[in-house]
């Protein structure tokens, strides 16, 4: 035997080799392909916010972790490294750096750090930021770049509105779909994202990659994506096919805005999403329901950064309504 | 599709690597040190004085009760002492040390045991054997068999099961024991179905162990009413709920026993400790013990007496390996540490594992990232992390309103926990604290 002492523990005494930094880690990886998108079309801009973003949320989760709490300092497990990425990827290329850290602050020392740290906050960081931004500067958040291809400047030249502006705006002013057509992007440019909006939303196929690779390495389940999209498509879809000239179609809806990002990246936060999958069900559908009432009837053209806090808060109650089925209760004793 | 039960578990690497290793006789002790408490319920009772001589199989301590057992002398010899010696269980408990005698030529010339495959007694008969002759239930769980196999008139049973799934990664005592003594076993299961009085017996194996699956079909005569079950390879299958429901697709009522669905189980080993007391008159002495762990020089299955010490075994299988840091009684999954080595094997004494320095230590917790890998996992629909937050609070009553006490104690939710969470621990301290207030509070 070792001159070491033996150790003696209560069981199990093997662990999967899953943790929570790979499970984080895993996360920034599949934000990579939809990063590359944001490098080409917005080119160093985007470079810009995120690195921003990242290195803001990583430096104030430190001081505050060093120097106010006086606690453990935890910015290697990756989840502000996550925070800082998701905010990027929900803020518009071009926004001023100082906004960038006003942002970051709000995400890790608010949504954050004064919940607890990781794992106690109830609000996902990353869209508390961005919400906190976008009611506090709405102009210089909705101050689009249009994206350019193969882009490789640092000044931005033309804005542009989001698709999800141009029809609500097109709409307001009693323009019809049909109207408006010629300015929507066609749904390939919107599927690989040449259009406008945040740097991460852009392109749905890049998020679809990354959402596959959670999928794939079960960081995240299905049930949130395919119910929150399943209800965006399904309310659009009626309303469109009501009255196709006010409403736009589903495919317009679920491939603009922060759809994608927020049904695979965003809406899926482990900590802030319910513990069965019953209950993220549930959740997924509030969500997708209150998006689409934002969208269609709300003053912003997008809602899903709303809706998604909003959820948020019902999480704890979803939890302990929509709990697993004891073995043994509930059941009809069978005889085969 | 293989059979399997459809709520949780998990798949830890398997690891079995004795499965082609036959059992090994091991050389008989020099000195056995029998523990009167080996099985759930009730100590037996030391009928012998110290200097006196016992032959073996003679019984040494009686059943102190209706759920206890008697325990008989692994070995003809010379009871040297009546002392207190710290058993597997970590805890100190009354014990008989049996010197051997060297010239006592039953210790070393073992009778054979030709297959009697005609059964013989009545079902009375075979019923009151098993409570004489001290078996166990040798899955781990120890419970005596004859209070299981006691079926009260108002129940109503028609199956038995017999457990050779062995889910716990590395033990392989009832993989080989299912393909070396494949026809006793057989013959154990009639002999239970004749004293139960039933038709139907299904034995459920996992495929991980395709060899004693096909050894069953092929050696299972036509019209046995006996079934071989392959099922699924997935933790913990060998828990009765979960088999039960795996094989039968019936769920046994929360706080309910497998009576309550006509189902009686049994393991594959005490199937066979069975047949050897009721065809050849054998009480429960010994069992199969896989000695195992990656670093070990010859990991082994051994025909172990009962009582043996486990450094024996170890040294049997090459020694202790440098760098180990663990030793485990049982499988990895919910084998207890043992402080050290000098304790005795005992009828509930399945595998001993030696984990070594790199694999010993358990990860730093973290926060609880709300995953929800415990609550997918639990095969008895609990949510861990709930429960383990609660007894952090103290908050027993709503434990207990949460159904803490249904734990099986799988440990799937620690395997599992990405954050490294002692969720088991708190679990189990949780469920010791609810049942205090609870028997209190009765």
């Amino acid at each position: 035997m070792s001159d070491q002492p033996i150790i003696v523990s209560a069981s199990p005494h093997v662990h999967s080799d899953r943790t929570s930094k790979k499970l984080m880690y895993d996360v920034v990886i599949a934000l990579i392909p939809a990063f590359l998108v944001s490098l080409y079309v917005f080119g160093l801009q985007a470079l810009l916010v995120t690195g921003v973003a990242v290195l803001s949320c990583l430096l104030i989760e430190y001081l505050i972790q060093r120097y106010i709490l006086k606690s453990a300092v935890t910015i290697g497990d990756g989840s502000a490294l996550i925070t800082g990425l998701l905010l990027a990827f929900n803020l518009p290329a071009g926004l001023p750096v100082w906004m960038i850290v006003v942002g970051s602050l709000v995400a890790i020392g608010i949504a954050k750090l004064s919940f607890g740290g990781l794992g106690y906050n109830i609000f996902n960081p990353a869209l508390v930021g961005r919400v906190f931004l976008l009611v506090s500067f709405p102009v210089q958040m909705t101050l689009w770049p249009t994206a350019v291809e193969n882009n490789t400047t640092l000044v931005d030249a033309v804005t542009g509105a989001t698709t999800l502006g141009l029809i609500k705006e097109g709409v307001q002013f009693g323009q019809t779909i049909t109207e408006l057509s010629p300015q929507i992007p066609s749904v390939t440019s919107m599927f690989l994202g040449i259009t406008t909006g945040s740097i991460g939303e852009m392109s749905a196929l890049a998020l679809l990659l990354g959402g596959l690779y959670l999928l794939y390495r079960k960081v995240i389940s299905w049930h949130i994506p395919v119910a929150l999209l399943g209800t965006m498509a399904l309310m659009t879809g009626i309303f469109w096919y009501v009255d196709p000239e006010h409403y736009a179609n589903p495919l317009i809806h679920l491939l603009s805005g922060g759809a994608v990002l927020g049904a695979f990246f965003m809406a899926t936060d482990l900590v802030t999403s319910p513990v069965t999958k019953k209950g993220m069900v549930i959740f997924a559908i509030g969500i997708g329901v209150i998006t689409v009432v934002i969208r269609l009837f709300g003053s912003y053209p997008e809602g899903i950064s709303f809706a998604i806090l909003i959820m948020n808060a019902f999480v704890p109650l979803i939890n302990s309504y929509f709990k697993p089925r004891r073995f043994g209760s509930k059941i009809k004793v069978k005889m085969v | 599709m293989l059979k399997t039960f459809p709520k949780g578990g998990i798949h830890p690497p398997e690891n079995k690597l004795t499965a082609d290793t036959p059992i090994k006789k091991m050389p008989v002790p020099r000195v056995v040190y029998v523990p009167i408490s080996q099985h759930i319920g009730i100590p037996a009772e030391i009928v012998v004085e110290v200097k006196q001589k016992v032959e073996i199989g003679q019984v040494i301590a009686r059943s102190g009760g209706y759920v206890s057992s008697n325990i008989h002398a692994p070995v003809a010899g010379t009871v040297t002492k009546l002392d207190m010696i710290v058993d597997t269980t970590g805890y100190k408990k009354q014990c008989i040390v049996i010197r051997t005698d060297d010239k006592n030529e039953s210790n070393y010339q073992e009778p054979e045991f030709p297959l009697i495959p005609e059964i013989a007694m009545a079902p009375e008969e075979i019923l009151q054997r098993i409570a004489d002759f001290g078996i166990v239930g040798l899955g781990g769980a120890t419970f005596p068999a004859h209070v299981k196999l006691h079926v009260k008139a108002d129940k109503h049973l028609d199956c038995l099961i017999v457990n050779g799934v062995e889910c716990e990664p590395y033990l392989t005592a009832d993989h080989r024991l299912m393909l070396e003594k494949t026809d006793e076993i057989l013959v154990g299961i009639r002999i239970l179905m004749r004293a139960l009085h039933i038709e139907r017996a299904i034995i459920g194996i996992e495929n991980n162990k395709r060899d004693a699956i096909e050894r069953f079909r092929e050696r299972n005569p036509k019209g046995s009413g006996i079934q071989i079950a392959a099922l699924q390879v997935k933790y913990p299958q060998g828990g009765e709920k979960q088999l039960i429901r795996a094989l039968l697709g019936r769920e046994v009522p929360m706080n309910g026993l497998p009576l309550d669905v006509g189902v009686v189980v049994h393991n594959v080993g005490t199937v066979f400790a069975i047949y050897q007391a009721v065809q050849h008159n054998r009480p429960l002495m010994e069992r199969v013990v896989t000695v195992t762990g990656k670093k070990l020089e010859k990991p082994s299955n051994f025909w172990v007496k009962i009582g043996t010490p486990i450094t024996d075994l170890l040294a049997e299988a090459g020694g202790v390996p440098e760098g180990t840091r663990k030793i485990v009684s049982g499988g990895p999954m919910m084998g207890k540490a043992l402080k050290s080595t000098d304790v005795p094997v005992t009828k509930g004494t399945s595998g001993i594992l030696v984990i070594p320095d790199d694999e010993a230590s358990r990860g730093e917790p973290r926060s609880c990232i709300r995953c929800g890998e415990c609550v997918d996992v639990c095969p008895m629909g609990l949510e861990p992390h709930l429960l383990m937050n609660l007894t952090e609070k103290s908050l027993f009553e709503k434990a207990a309103r949460e159904d803490i006490l249904t734990c099986i104690e799988c440990g799937s939710c620690s395997y599992v926990c990405p954050s490294h969470r002692p969720l088991l621990d708190y679990i189990r301290f949780g469920k010791s604290i609810t049942k205090q207030l609870q028997t209190k509070s009765a």
